[in-house]
């Protein structure tokens, strides 16, 4: 109430105001409140006197890699002042190190230190690895099994590329090979497969906000923790639904209303390839940390698995016109091959943060689909819940929990 | 000629580090000079590459980041001088033909770097931890004037036999000595043998683990035989405060201190240590030394050895002497048989010359 009073009293008169220009009429607010901010900080901060308590030293460990007789770790200064680690021991014993920001680095807010610890650990061990900063508190940094890291030369990213083709590009496409089959069966068929593609996409979804949670606990903290998951999916979300705004505003100059077969399947294909990026994350950065048995079954269960995505994407198509094969192999590659891109990322520059915020990506581009998919499922009556489409949700769980419990990584 | 070819060793050591990686297994510890060396600059802080390999480190053992040692100047003590410091006080006989032994001992609030680079806001007896040595004889009369200047109440409790009023405990005779006051505690120099004494302030435990301790021996009438004496007072320090073992542990406070000055001693000569155990939180603690035996009296209230032993284990308050000669001359590791508590500082060199 009181703010439209205000908008129509200050459009009546024509006041001196509103004869400047409106450019100016921003800046001066923003240049007052610069001011107002700077002279805060050098002088209010005074009015406030020094802060009590000795200074909080939040550091954590980000990422160690391990080399034959040496530990680096990398640690992230995510508290307010900065922190020197003065001392290192690992598993109870003093340790020579030395740091990449020279000897007595101190390390400042958000600000991170490269620490190469000279121990000659075992493999398959645990390792504590403990910070004692110049204050004498300890930041300990736990290595559930200690195995060599593995370098990232031009065979490990072969491996890696492999890896992707194998749980990303290939049962995807395997997956669309359904599309022939699809073609014929009937309309009300088809309805349930969407439905059933929505609870395969919803079971993701949720399986990613779980892992993403889990990541983000390991984090330090510094850049936000589990408010990435969301900050990602909503960059996704939006960015999903903005795309599919241009793309039909395109359609509908071209005088086609409505979403289009192919447009509904590429945004499938891209919603599900970056749910494969944090898939793609996981298995690299499981390998990077020796905590992943590369094997037949492995890559039968990811395959399995990443099949059934390869025909929510087919789902939109049937019945329709053919598309050529080139379009049905470039969204095989939207959707599959963006788990090469991140077995690449998760096996050589993993950190928890990045990692939260790409399966935060897959998320909300997954929530994006499911929110496309809706309309594809309803009946003659407009119900987009029905015993049938109720089934087909439930099957869609099913066969992802089903094939997930294959993969054993 | 072993000094000569060591010194040669660590001269060559520094060029060559990079070219005889081999080096340090045998001699694990020959940056042992160059870190004095270093000590008395004021950064005591030398992590230069060429120096790395000279210290330990890796399979050669613990070590501190590049074979860095504290700064003895700004705590104002340093271990190598505390080992045989003893303080004999003022002594003046009375008409009674007794000797009367007086020491003034003042508390006071300091930050010690008890780990190269880390910072302990610690509590001191005369400035130093642990605090200085008290030394007398068996049927003297003793005064102890307390002053406290330490921003906290504080005691001094002695082991030994005194009346109830002379106890250093709160609620009984002076009790606590708050800041700024003081008091004198006096008893007889009974029994004797090897004591301590610490504040027995509440919360007892940060007390003692603070550095409010040190050690209180009385020489039997007859006195004991010539010898190298020297005090070891085992301690660690909890840096973090959270009440759960230490993150630093030691002789006479800095860790790996002498491994990086060994102590200097002499082939065949009578040596007699000290031993006591003031540890806080994870108070077993014990004493191993390499290539010897030595005669272990416990408490010193005995003139009489109990065991020739080469390791023992002393609970918190628990001391004893050790006495040993060394047959051959080089250098013998000395350490906690607690290998955790060695590796996180407490070892050190005897060097036999």
């Amino acid at each position: 109430m009181e703010a439209r009073g205000d908008v129509q009293g200050g459009a009546a008169p024509r006041d001196g105001l509103s004869r400047l220009p409106a450019w100016l009429l921003g800046l001066i607010p923003l240049a007052l409140i610069a001011i107002a901010l700077v002279a805060l900080v050098t002088v209010g901060g005074d009015t406030l006197g020094e802060r009590r308590g000795p200074p909080v030293e939040d550091i954590a460990v980000e990422q160690a890699v391990l080399r034959p007789g040496e530990i680096e770790v990398t640690v992230r200064n995510s508290g307010p002042d900065a922190v020197a680690v003065a001392q290192v021991f690992v598993n109870d014993s003093y340790v020579d190190f030395t740091g990449d920001t020279g000897d007595t680095g101190e390390i400042g807010r958000l600000g991170s230190q490269k620490l190469t610890l000279d121990y000659p650990w075992q493999e398959g061990s645990p390792l504590l690895v403990t910070l004692l900063t110049s204050t004498g508190a300890t930041v300990e940094h736990e290595i559930a099994v200690a195995v060599e890291t593995p370098e990232a030369d031009a065979g490990f990213y072969g491996l890696m590329a492999l890896l992707g083709i194998y749980v990303g590009v290939i049962p995807v496409t395997l997956g669309m090979l359904f599309l022939p089959f699809l073609g014929r069966v009937r309309e009300h068929w088809i309805r349930i497969l969407m439905a059933a593609t929505i609870g395969l996409l919803g079971f993701l979804a949720v399986d990613a906000y779980l892992e993403g949670t889990e990541i983000a606990t390991a984090s330090t903290g510094a850049f936000g923790g589990a408010t990435l998951l969301f900050v990602g999916a909503a960059v996704a979300y939006f960015g999903l639904v903005a795309l599919d705004r241009h793309l039909r505003d395109r359609r509908a100059r071209a005088r086609e209303a409505g979403v289009g077969p192919f447009q509904l399947s590429l945004l499938v294909a891209i919603g599900i390839g970056l749910h494969n990026l944090g898939e793609g994350l996981a298995i690299g950065s499981a390998y990077a940390v020796g905590e992943l048995a590369l094997g037949a079954f492995l890559v039968f269960g990811f395959a399995l698995h990443n099949t059934t995505e390869g025909l929510a994407i087919a789902a939109p198509l049937a019945g329709r016109r053919r598309p050529s094969l080139g379009r049905l192999v470039s969204l095989g590659l939207i959707a599959g091959a963006p788990a090469i891109l991140g077995a690449f990322i998760g096996a050589s520059a993993y950190n928890p943060e990045m990692a939260t915020l790409l399966i935060g990506f897959g998320i909300g581009a997954i929530v994006q689909v499911i929110v496309q998919l809706v309309p594809a499922i309803r009946d003659r009556e407009g119900r987009a819940l029905y015993p049938a489409s109720v089934g087909g949700i439930l099957a869609g769980i099913a066969i992802l929990y089903l094939t997930g419990l294959l993969i054993s990584a | 000629m072993d000094k000569l070819s060591r010194r040669k060793l660590l001269a060559g050591g520094v060029v060559a580090a990079g070219t005889l990686p081999l080096l340090h297994e045998f001699v694990p510890h020959q940056g042992v000079h160059g870190g004095v060396a270093s000590a008395s600059g004021a950064e005591g802080s030398h992590g230069a590459a060429g120096v790395t390999s000279a210290h330990g480190g890796g399979a050669a053992g613990p070590t501190f980041r590049g074979g860095e040692v504290v700064d003895h100047a700004a705590n104002g003590f340093n271990p190598t001088e505390l080992l045989r410091d003893f303080d004999y006080g003022r002594t003046r006989r009375l008409p009674s033909g007794r000797v009367l032994r007086e020491w003034e001992v003042v508390a006071s609030d300091k930050e010690i770097e008890v780990a190269p680079g880390v910072k302990y806001p610690a509590w001191t007896y005369n400035g130093r931890v642990p605090g200085p040595t008290l030394r007398c004889r068996e049927g003297e009369l003793l005064r102890v004037r307390f002053i406290n200047g330490s921003a906290h109440p504080h005691t001094m409790h002695f082991h030994g036999f005194h009346p109830a009023e002379m106890d250093g405990v709160p609620g009984v005779g002076a009790g606590l000595i708050e800041p700024g006051g003081s008091t004198t505690y006096e008893f007889d120099a009974d029994p004797f043998g090897l004591h301590l004494y610490h504040c027995h302030a509440g919360p007892l435990a940060e007390h003692i683990a603070r550095g409010m301790y040190g050690t209180f021996i009385i020489d039997p009438k007859e006195g004991r035989p010539e010898a190298d004496e020297m005090v070891m007072m085992m301690n660690g320090f909890n840096t973090n405060f959270d009440a759960e073992g230490n993150q630093v542990y030691a002789v006479n406070t800095v860790a790996f201190h002498h491994v990086n000055e060994p102590i200097e001693v002499s082939r065949d000569e009578l040596i007699r240590v000290y031993l006591v155990n003031i540890l806080e939180y994870d108070p077993i603690n014990s004493f191993h030394v390499h290539a010897n035996f030595f005669d272990y009296y416990p408490t010193g209230t005995r003139l009489e050895p109990s065991e020739l032993t080469d390791t023992v284990i002393q609970g918190q308050g628990q001391r004893g002497i050790c006495e040993m000669r060394f047959k051959f001359p080089g250098e013998y590791m000395f350490h906690a048989h607690k290998t955790e508590f060695a590796e996180l500082g407490w070892m050190g060199f005897f060097e036999v010359d």
